[in-house]
């Protein structure tokens, strides 16, 4: 009991651990662009005529949902190699992150894609819009309303995720917060203020997302 | 790999499956509290749960197990490895449980409650025989959501040192040198888990669609 805080490593290593916030920010967004990428491509993918490519989407999809993502990332790191791509811990995590929100993307984009109503399409085609209008007004603009909640949460989660590439080395907040742990022994100061600045990470992240929300889709629905 | 590699992978596969469930029972305990807590119309404690919350769901799930690891041991407390990510898992499991729950209790009808008062029932029971059993049925597809991203997250405690699956499959492929086939059994092992969970989970979701209409 007669521990006493000492937060001297953290001050000093406060440069180190703001650049990894930024290591973890490129990694985040880097993954979320490479996740919307697998998502937009496996819809379209989903609804192929060939029925064989639409069972490896689904079976993409559940894979990928139903293991943890340690697992996947280990798996990628050790595979990739033998498939000869030699990369850096740090891409190799982006690809990790863009497959895992991937999936998840899928699932959610889909549900949105269906949620249009093709009356509404034939509606607009009726009213003489031009059919790049009603793909922008009546499916694209409704589409995005619809899945917005749900894929930011998700890239919230996907940024809270990038911690674990850590565990391949990749460059981002935590494994700095490790090296700084392994010279100083102070694990609970260390740990303990990143954590604090995840919480703001993701803060700042649902904040903004929410000022997109209430700029873009704050239309009544009816 | 051979029979000993294999059952050394199926005995982390237990301790995945312990560790699970001893967070899943723990978080369900303290998940009812929260959520009982969060709609219980007390400004105090509905601010503090609600923080709770915000805090486990704005952080990373292995920032909160070194936090509890290592803050156990700051206050004093020498545990196994095993029982301090058994607490990590509660709280991370109780505060997503706690939200959870907490919206399916606001989904019951009001008319409920009040109907419920007008027959002066007293907390325990409105709560036990009215609302509770009716929330309870609401909130299944996404309890049964949340045990499969728990069951995902003990991989994590491999980080920490606790010798689960993913940690056993770490072992396991540093003797013999194979990771892909190491991790793909790994990976499958995890399906199996997860997959029957995944599927009852959406088969639940679809009942209720049909009975919402």
């Amino acid at each position: 009991m007669n521990y006493k805080l000492d937060f001297t490593p953290v001050i000093d290593g406060l440069p180190d651990l703001l650049m990894g916030c930024l290591g973890t920010f490129l990694l985040a967004l880097c993954g979320m662009a490479l996740a919307i990428v697998i998502g937009v491509g496996g819809v379209v993918l989903r609804d192929s005529k060939i029925a064989p490519v639409r069972w490896l989407v689904k079976a993409f999809v559940e894979i990928i949902r139903n293991t943890p993502f340690l697992v996947q990332i280990f798996f990628i790191y050790f595979a990739l190699p033998l498939i000869g791509v030699k990369l850096d811990p740090t891409p190799t995590a982006i690809i990790a992150l863009g497959i895992n929100g991937g999936a998840y993307a899928i699932e959610i984009i889909r549900g949105g894609v269906q949620s249009i109503g093709k009356g509404q399409i034939e509606a607009g085609l009726a009213l003489g819009l031009h059919k790049a209008q009603v793909f922008r007004l009546i499916v694209l603009k409704p589409a995005l309303r619809a899945i917005f909640p749900s894929l930011t949460s998700q890239f919230v989660l996907l940024t809270l995720t990038t911690s674990i590439a850590s565990a391949i080395s990749a460059y981002e907040l935590t494994s700095v917060a490790q090296r700084i742990e392994s010279d100083s022994f102070r694990s609970f100061e260390v740990y303990g203020t990143i954590t604090l600045f995840y919480l703001v990470i993701s803060w700042v992240m649902m904040r903004f997302f929410d000022a997109i929300s209430a700029r873009y889709f704050s239309y009544p629905v009816k | 790999m051979g029979t000993n590699e294999f059952l050394f992978l199926l005995t982390g596969l237990k301790w995945t499956v312990l560790l699970s469930l001893v967070g899943f029972a723990g978080g369900g305990v303290f998940g009812l509290a929260i959520a009982l807590m969060r709609v219980s119309g007390r400004p105090l404690m509905e601010r503090i749960t609600s923080g709770y919350i915000a805090l486990f769901q704005g952080t990373p799930l292995l920032m909160q197990l070194f936090v509890v690891y290592y803050g156990l041991a700051l206050v004093g407390l020498k545990l196994d490895a095993w029982v301090a990510v058994a607490i990590g898992f509660t709280l991370h499991a109780s505060a997503y449980l706690g939200e959870i729950w907490r919206g399916s209790i606001e989904a019951v009808p009001k008319g409920q409650t009040e109907a419920a008062k007008a027959l002066s029932l007293n907390y325990v029971s409105r709560m036990r025989d009215v609302v509770l059993p009716q929330a309870i049925r609401i909130s299944l597809p996404a309890t049964v959501g949340f045990l499969v991203q728990l069951i995902k997250g003990t991989s994590l405690a491999a980080i920490v040192g606790f010798t689960e699956l993913t940690r056993a499959g770490n072992i396991v492929s540093n003797q013999i040198f194979q990771p892909l086939l190491v991790f793909g059994i790994v990976g499958i092992l995890y399906f199996l888990l997860c997959w029957p969970l995944s599927l009852y989970g959406s088969h639940l979701e679809r009942r209720m669609a049909i009975a919402a209409r």
